[in-house]
Parts: structure tokens; sequence; C-alpha cells
């Protein structure tokens, strides 16, 4: 019996693979706070892992919650009272005086767009046009009376401490508590 | 990883040592490395890479998002598994050393 075949067999030439096993498969950042250093941290922690191929899901619970509340998300403030590494020296009675705090977070704000840093609603787009997923916190929500109609629209869902582990389930998976 | 392809000499995670040496062919092989295929519109974005680079652009996502050539949405489709180093290596360009 002959067989034929369709096409002639050439030799094919393999090409080069490049391994992209990594250990770390995901991350779930829960962001607690509501302070702009930590949104930030939060912000950039989910956005530094999409940008190395990994998974990131954020889950906004109490104060965190202002980071993704449309009225508040650009205002957020820095602490100058209770913040010791804040202008060490100064006298912390300084930092609670009328307006010191707005002036403050305007002046880091300044400081951040020198840097190129996008304002919290464009890091938000961002971190979900690199498939990150946002989701805020049920019981939070329910506490602050806020709605899905409260949050920015890149937030997808208000879920339960519940469906918030859910999303870290699987192997290679990390949680960072902000 | 520290493949020579095409005898172009690479550091060790990849990136070609000199953008100079840079050709469509090893980009070709080198994204072929990732399962990418490159089109019109990959090429528009590593010219791109390659010019700014050259003009001494520290090189963002958000600035490729701003490029007018695509979206972050779509570089992140075009180059999946890290979009910025992904293409930097393919644009034969030094690895990116941002952190937004």
């Amino acid at each position: 019996m002959i067989e034929t075949l369709d096409k002639p067999v050439t030799e094919s030439k393999p090409a080069p693979t490049i391994k992209n096993e990594k250990k770390l498969k995901r991350v779930l950042v829960i962001c607690s706070k509501g302070k702009l250093e930590d949104v930030y941290a939060a912000l950039v922690l989910a956005n530094g892992a999409l940008m190395e191929g990994i998974e990131a899901k954020m889950f906004f619970t109490f104060f965190g919650l202002e980071a993704i509340t449309k009225k508040k998300a650009d205002h957020l403030h820095t602490a100058t009272v209770g913040n010791p590494a804040f202008m060490p020296g100064m006298p912390t009675m300084l930092g609670g005086l009328p307006g010191f705090e707005a002036f403050a977070s305007y002046m880091m704000m300044k400081e951040m767009d020198k840097l190129d840093m996008p304002h919290v609603t464009e890091f938000l787009q961002m971190i979900e046009a690199g498939g990150g997923e946002i989701y805020a916190c049920k019981l939070a929500a329910d506490m602050f009376h806020l709605k899905k109609d409260d949050f920015l629209p890149e937030v997808k869902d208000i879920i339960t401490v519940g469906d918030m582990y859910a999303l870290a389930d699987g192997e290679g998976t990390q949680i960072i508590f902000i | 990883m520290e493949t020579i392809v095409m005898n172009l000499p690479v550091n060790a995670e990849g990136y070609l040592l000199d953008p100079n040496t840079w050709t469509r062919e090893w980009a070709q092989e080198i994204a072929q490395g990732y399962g990418i295929t490159l089109t019109d519109k990959h090429w528009a974005v590593i010219e791109w890479l390659r010019k700014k680079q050259s003009e001494g652009v520290a090189l963002t996502i958000r600035k490729v998002g701003t490029s007018g050539i695509t979206d972050i949405k779509e570089f992140y489709q075009l180059f999946p598994g890290g979009p910025l180093k992904v293409s930097s290596k393919i644009a034969g360009i030094p690895k990116p050393v941002s952190c937004i």
C-alpha cells in the first residue's frame, strides 16, 4: 500500500521558544485605605503585575472605596497628621492647620505629575484596559450607603468577602493587603 | 535566557545589546518565540518604540496608549504577557525601566 501526502515533506525550523513559566500567576490587591499614598501603592502594584504578564484583581474596601467613588477618586488626600514620615522635624500640630492637608496633597500630586503618574481614575482605566478586574466590598459599600452607580464604570461588581477569596483561588496567587 | 537568535548578541534577559543591529527578520523570529505573528499594527508599534527610544524618551505603557497608534487595551492584546517588555524585546531596544 502506498501512502500519499497532500503536502511535500519539508523540514521546518523550530521557532525559538521563550520560557514564560512564572510561579506568580495572579495577584489580588486589597486596598482598605483612602490615603493618596496607600491608594497609589495598590494601583502601582496591580498595574505593575499586569505589565509583567501577571493577572491582577483589585478589591477596595472601607476607606479604600474612596478611590473608586466617582466624586472622590481624583481628590484623595495624603495624611499630614499622625504621619511621622511626613516632613520630619515639623511639629505635628502644623499638619492640622486648616488647608495644610489640601496644600500637601496638591504638592504631592504635582510631584506625581512630574513623574508622569496618571491620576486615580486614569490609573484605574489603565488597569481595566490591561485586563485587570476591579471590585468593591459589599459590606463597606452598604456601610457607606454606596451603590453601583456611585462607583466608577471600571468597577466590575460589588462582592462579598467570599467572592473575593474566590478571585484569589488557584495556584500561584498572592494576596496583597494595603 | 541566553539565546543568540540569528547571531545577534543579546543580554541575559534576551534584549538586543545594540539596537542598531536590529533587523525585521530578527524581530519576526523573536516574536515567533512569543507566539506572535507580526501584523502591520505590530510593526507600527515597534517602529514607534524604536523611534522614541532613539530620541531618549523613557517609555511607558501609558505613553504607548497616547501614541495615536494603539490604545492600552489593544497594546496588551498585541503583545500578551507583559506588553511593554515583550514589544521592547522584539523592537530590539533595552528593557524598559518604568514602574507605571
